[in-house]
């Protein structure tokens, strides 16, 4: 085992495969002793990503590291990063634990793990078994096995849930929280973030190769929208555009995103526009994420710091009132811009 | 992660799956039966003693003849099993955790290389142990002597077992070049079992074609062992053409460096998706 716990650093990372930009200038940094998810649709540039960190793929530019040391300058890289990827690397003709043991000897590492790993993630009355015939479950965690094979400080994990029962589902949540609480650095991919919501940390969500939200779900979640109105409808998004609020106009009324009730009251006050609506909409968390990765991020001054679209500033410069997200937390931006 | 760990892995992958003993099994009865034929073939040439007609073999080579089917003919199991060895690892996507388990990528190439040729050298004595032993009775058998006395025999059984170990690197280099199975299926069987055996069947037809066929792989590996069917009927035709022996291993060798080579350069580094 690796003596000190270590950090996911990925600095402007990007990758194209020819003319589609898979990944672009991606950047952030997973810390240790928390299970942080890394959340985005299908096709988004998740396994990219992680492929890149691993020494698989070749980062166009920018780059991703253990540390500060890249995958494959890892002295032991096995017994440094454990890696699940997808649920079908393996041999259909081979056993799980002759899988396993070929790893084991190709990075030195004790034969004896490959039971104890088969045994942490249960699998072991199977470990004679062909693979071929395991279902996408028991796949799952021989992935999670090999992951374990070498009892690494940081794990990387790509949809580990997909393809769990319920009951496994609940198994691997507990696990990955036994493994953070160990002070191990565990990053896990997944597509939906209802999978994860329950056992992560923190949150890392890209779409379309850009990261757009870096910050706990907590940030998320309170991602404000504020419905106002007022008997002059077009004085008052006159005066909100003014401000520099992102303002849509619906029948029942304006949406105010990114900006609190106080700060649209205060915008409608200073321009003498009376109100007839003034409400904060709280978003869910699935809502707030798919919003986040339907489209691309419009390009905004200021998006950058405090956590991408969690908290960014309001326009009119004056602090951000959200509580949970303060500008002096600079480890949330990861250096974004 | 040293080379030692990784070619002790590549072994382990080689033996952990059911596909080196089917083709051990097929390639035993292949030689076998075909060692066995001719040597009841050729063995019964000198019956009709005396007979007129230029002679189509040495007959007191046909011991060796018939021994060199280890390779001449078994030559074509090695070069499967170390093609898939390597294409196996892009069709089940295990390049993943081997690279994932080793990032040295040029070691695990190498090792797997290693681990190939120690296993195509295994083929060779199972295959030579079809085609003596089937050889040596048939010819006992048919009224000749299987030779053991002739240090010919042993020679030659040194140098099977170096030209199917080479073979099997040749096998690894194909599927690294080519790593799609079932292309990689088509060619060793499509340019062994049909293009080759054309081509040098028609290359003795002038003298330049000749020079150029001596050079075919097929050609190279005959010539590396020093007797086989072709080779025999070649010259007794006069073609006359013939590398030496170590020759025959260099060509087999350049062939496999630059297959492997450009496979290593083109493909073995590229982004593993």
């Amino acid at each position: 085992m690796a003596a000190t716990a270590t950090t996911i650093d990925v600095s402007h990372l990007s990758k194209s495969f020819g003319a589609v930009e898979a990944v672009s200038d991606l950047s952030f940094v997973v810390e240790p002793g928390s299970v942080t998810g890394f959340l985005g649709p299908n096709g988004a540039g998740k396994t990219t990503t992680l492929r890149m960190l691993l020494g698989l793929v070749n980062p166009s530019s920018g780059s991703a590291t253990f540390g500060g040391v890249g995958y494959r300058d890892l002295p032991r890289p096995l017994a440094t990063v454990g890696t699940a990827l997808e649920a079908s690397s393996f041999h259909p003709g081979r056993t799980a634990r002759k899988h396993l043991g070929i790893y084991a000897t190709a990075a030195a590492i004790d034969p004896a793990r490959v039971v104890t790993v088969l045994e942490q993630v249960g699998i072991a009355p199977y470990a004679d078994r062909r693979v071929g015939g395991f279902s996408l479950g028991m796949r799952q965690r021989l992935g999670l096995a090999f992951a374990l094979l070498g009892d690494p400080r940081v794990l990387v994990l790509d949809e580990p849930i997909n393809g769990l029962d319920p009951e496994g589902i609940r198994w691997i949540r507990g696990f990955l929280r036994e493994l953070a609480n160990e002070g191990r650095t565990v990053l896990v991919s997944s597509h939906l973030l209802s999978e994860v919501q329950q056992s992560v940390d923190r949150a890392i969500i890209i779409s379309r190769g850009r990261l757009v939200f870096d910050g706990t779900l907590g940030d998320l979640e309170f991602t404000a929208r504020v419905a106002v109105d007022a008997p002059d409808r077009a004085a008052l998004r006159a005066a909100l555009v003014a401000a520099g609020a992102r303002v849509d106009v619906t029948e029942a009324g304006l949406v105010v995103k990114e900006l609190d009730a106080t700060a649209v009251g205060a915008i409608a006050h200073r321009a003498g526009v009376a109100l007839s609506l003034l409400a904060e909409q709280q978003e869910g968390l699935e809502s707030a994420f798919l919003e986040l990765t339907s489209e691309a991020p419009p390009p905004r001054a200021g998006a950058h710091s405090g956590g991408a679209h969690a908290a960014p500033p309001p326009a009119s410069a004056a602090p951000p009132s959200d509580p949970t997200a303060p500008p002096s937390d600079p480890t949330r931006a990861g250096g974004v811009s | 992660m040293s080379i030692v760990n990784a070619t002790r892995a590549e072994f382990g992958k080689v033996f952990t799956v059911r596909l080196w003993w089917i083709l051990l099994i097929v390639m035993f009865a292949y030689v076998a039966l075909l060692s066995g034929v001719l040597a009841g073939v050729f063995g019964s040439l000198n019956l009709p003693r005396g007979a007129t007609g230029p002679a189509i073999i040495d007959l007191s080579q046909v011991h060796l003849v018939v021994y060199s089917t280890a390779s001449a003919i078994g030559y074509v199991f090695p070069v499967l099993l170390g093609a898939l060895s390597a294409t196996s690892e892009f069709r089940h996507q295990t390049l993943t955790p081997t690279f994932l388990a080793n990032p040295r990528r040029a070691q695990v190439l190498v090792a797997k290389t290693v681990s190939m040729a120690a296993v195509g050298a295994l083929f060779g004595l199972v295959s030579l142990v079809a085609s003596v032993g089937t050889g040596a009775v048939v010819l006992t058998a048919v009224g000749r002597d299987a030779r053991f006395d002739d240090p010919d025999t042993w020679v030659l059984a040194v140098r099977v077992l170096l030209a199917m170990a080479l073979w099997a690197v040749i096998g690894v280099a194909l599927g690294t070049l080519v790593p799609n199975q079932v292309a990689v299926l088509v060619i060793v069987l499509g340019f062994t079992q049909f293009v080759e055996p054309i081509l040098r069947s028609v290359s003795p037809i002038w003298e330049w074609t000749a020079t150029v066929g001596q050079f075919l792989p097929g050609a190279a590996s005959d010539a590396l062992v020093g007797w086989s069917v072709f080779t025999s009927l070649g010259s007794a035709t006069g073609g006359g053409v013939s590398l030496e022996w170590w020759q025959g291993g260099l060509v087999l060798f350049g062939v496999a460096v630059v297959a492997g080579v450009i496979g290593y350069a083109a493909v073995w580094k590229r982004d593993v998706t």
